[in-house]
């Protein structure tokens, strides 16, 4: 298209939607009705500390991600299952001389009993909530969510302690009986936002070249559907149309972001159904999710940020290998694919061997010799094998 | 023109409306209780605001693609107030939806997903047959949450409980204790649990479970689930000092 001076302009800039202004977002800034409520003396708001990075959520108000002083709100699956993500999480803080703080003083914020199988009710969940929420705000670390179900959980939470006062009295009364103030965080922070708050000093700190390697994204429906309100979006980044995070890192890392059209669609998690309605989600996960990436841009890798994503789309791999499907990309977190950018270990770190589906290729892509890192693996298991060691620890893990 | 009975799968009602055939035993008036109850939660109105039909959310929702399920028949019943079609889909169709709230895109602001929540809620509260059935084979999870406070721990990945993950799991079943103590965080070398939760944390998780009406629920859906976790708390709180 060419203006009445002849000047061409891109379609891409015609298209280009406007940013976001802020006074006209089609929903209320909870942030504000938190602080009323604190004036009127109903709650405590456990502020962001000192140094924040500002990011942009979807309606164009500033978020602020806390760079350390941070109590890590672990994930169930992540933990049990996928124990490589959490690792890498706490190995980028560490990298960046971050204080945090890995409680023994959490629960999870036991979703699986709301979206699974409906066993809890809304006072109990915000009460699991409250009392994490408190227990973070005595040791004066700002919590950090690690599950894209807890920080969606939580937003929802936060709306109905703000909204339903019967509830949060109800609430207010069992905090009581636990000798905790009611607490909410300024902020709802998922992980996933501080590492793409911090790509760009990732990126500074990469020692391998990803340039080669295509991933294609999976947003977790948790971290922006849920609740859509304070997910990061970037007019930079798919024109600010799509959430920002986790593509953010992948191309800041020099990676090319392979798109496909299913992008929107969940995983085939589905709660209940990863557990007791397995061929569902298998079906879903591959025929929906990574037969289509496939066709559609032969990635190397599927780049997620939430427990579930991660679990879904490796697992279900294998039975649909069995049938002759065009499967077959491995899966890792964005916390993983950082971490080994900046050199972590692909076992002791990002502990690759809990994963199912085959990521050696991608890591020879990678440039690590991923035969010669098992053999250094499976000496430190020999040191813990024969009471040598009895955990390995972090200064193992960078030795 | 000639006037034909229902179908005789159907039953006419008094107020000229039709009880469908696979719950027309149930009286109509616990029907009406239980949607009552659903209206009555907070977060009803937060869910609700009625529905255009377009079919947005049909389209964006994964269950809807497998199953015989539709988001917008969740969010027309609740609209009209269908208290029969209501009844069916907490018995028939609720257990199929993924919880993903793909449905949260609704341009009218309906929470399809979040309707579904309030309605399985309803039905294991009042201890419907067919929630019952749909948590058959969840005790153990309901277990693990509500006596530790995490979920889907290590020792959960056994080879019988995830035949199609392949032989990996076998592989980390095998190992796992060993592997657990080759992760660097300290939280983490557990096996029953996904991390270390002290004990303090889980007596305050326990008196929320006690003073949340949960327990309740619990007993509705499981009689004998409920009294194993029962025992474990009041063990735990008595120990502790508290009278339960």
């Amino acid at each position: 298209m060419t203006t009445t001076d002849n000047t061409f302009i891109p379609l891409s800039e015609i298209r280009k939607p406007p940013v976001p202004d802020p006074a006209k977002a089609p929903t209320e800034d909870i942030r504000e009705q938190l602080f009323a409520l604190e004036d009127a003396g109903e709650l405590i708001v456990q502020r962001v500390p000192e140094p924040y990075i500002e990011v942009m959520t979807k309606y164009g108000r500033t978020k602020k991600i806390p760079e350390q002083m941070t109590w890590h709100h672990k994930s169930c699956g992540q933990c049990g299952h996928i124990p490589g993500y959490s690792t890498s999480i706490f190995w980028l803080n560490r990298q960046f001389g971050m204080s945090y703080m890995d409680p023994t003083d959490q629960t999870s914020c036991t979703a699986w009993n709301y979206y699974a199988s409906a066993t809890s009710n809304a006072v109990a969940q915000a009460g699991v909530a409250s009392r994490n929420f408190a227990a973070a705000y005595a040791t004066g670390y700002f919590p950090m969510i690690h599950c894209g179900t807890s920080y969606g959980h939580y937003k929802e939470t936060r709306h109905e302690i703000v909204h339903h006062e019967e509830l949060r009295h109800k609430v207010r009364d069992i905090m009581g009986k636990l000798n905790k103030p009611l607490v909410m965080p300024e902020e709802i922070v998922h992980y996933s936002e501080w590492i793409h708050a911090m790509r760009d000093r990732i990126a500074e700190r990469q020692v391998r070249d990803f340039s080669s390697i295509t991933a294609s994204i999976h947003p977790a429906c948790h971290y922006y559907k849920l609740v859509t309100e304070d997910a990061i979006y970037d007019p930079d980044i798919y024109g600010g149309q799509r959430t920002a995070t986790v593509t953010g890192i992948v191309e800041s890392l020099g990676s090319t972001v392979g798109d496909y059209s299913t992008f929107f669609d969940c995983c085939g998690f589905g709660f209940r159904h990863i557990l007791v309605q397995r061929d569902f989600s298998r079906s879903f996960a591959t025929q929906r999710k990574i037969e289509v990436m496939k066709e559609e841009a032969n990635p190397d890798v599927v780049i997620t940020h939430d427990t579930g994503c991660v679990t879904t789309l490796d697992k279900s791999q294998f039975a649909a290998k069995a049938h002759q499907r065009n499967v077959g990309v491995p899966v890792l977190s964005d916390a993983q694919f950082a971490a080994l950018a900046m050199g972590a270990h692909p076992y002791r770190i990002a502990q690759l061997h809990w994963h199912a589906t085959d990521y050696t290729a991608l890591l020879e892509k990678m440039g690590i010799d991923w035969e010669a890192a098992w053999a250094e693996f499976e000496v430190d298991l020999g040191r813990l094998e024969r009471g040598e060691i009895e955990y390995l620890s972090w200064e193992d893990a960078d030795a | 023109m000639t006037v034909t009975s229902p179908p005789s799968q159907f039953t006419a009602l008094p107020g000229g409306g039709i009880a469908h055939g696979s719950y027309a035993d149930v009286p109509y008036e616990d029907k009406l209780a239980l949607w009552e109850e659903v209206k009555a939660d907070a977060r009803f109105p937060d869910y609700m605001y009625g529905c255009y039909e377009c079919g947005i959310c049909v389209a964006a929702c994964p269950s809807a693609r497998f199953y015989d399920f539709s988001p917008r028949k969740i969010a027309q019943a609740a609209a009209r107030e269908d208290v029969e079609l209501v009844f069916e889909q907490m018995n028939d169709d609720v257990w199929n939806c993924s919880q993903c709230f793909s449905c949260n895109r609704c341009p009218r602001q309906n929470s399809p997903g979040g309707l579904i929540t309030l309605l399985r809620e309803v039905a294991v509260r009042n201890g419907l047959t067919t929630a019952k059935d749909a948590l058959e084979g969840y005790g153990r999870v309901v277990y693990k949450i509500m006596t530790t406070g995490t979920q889907i721990s290590p020792d959960m990945l056994q080879p019988d409980a995830f035949p199609d993950w392949g032989p990996d799991v076998e592989k980390t079943s095998d190992n796992l204790e060993l592997w657990r103590r080759a992760l660097p965080p300290e939280t983490l070398h557990t096996t029953e649990m996904s991390w270390q939760v002290s004990d303090e944390t889980l007596i305050e998780l326990y008196l929320i479970w006690l003073h949340s009406d949960v327990m309740d629920m619990i007993e509705q859906a499981d009689e004998g689930l409920h009294m194993i976790i029962l025992d474990v708390m009041e063990e735990t709180l008595e120990d502790a000092g508290y009278e339960v």
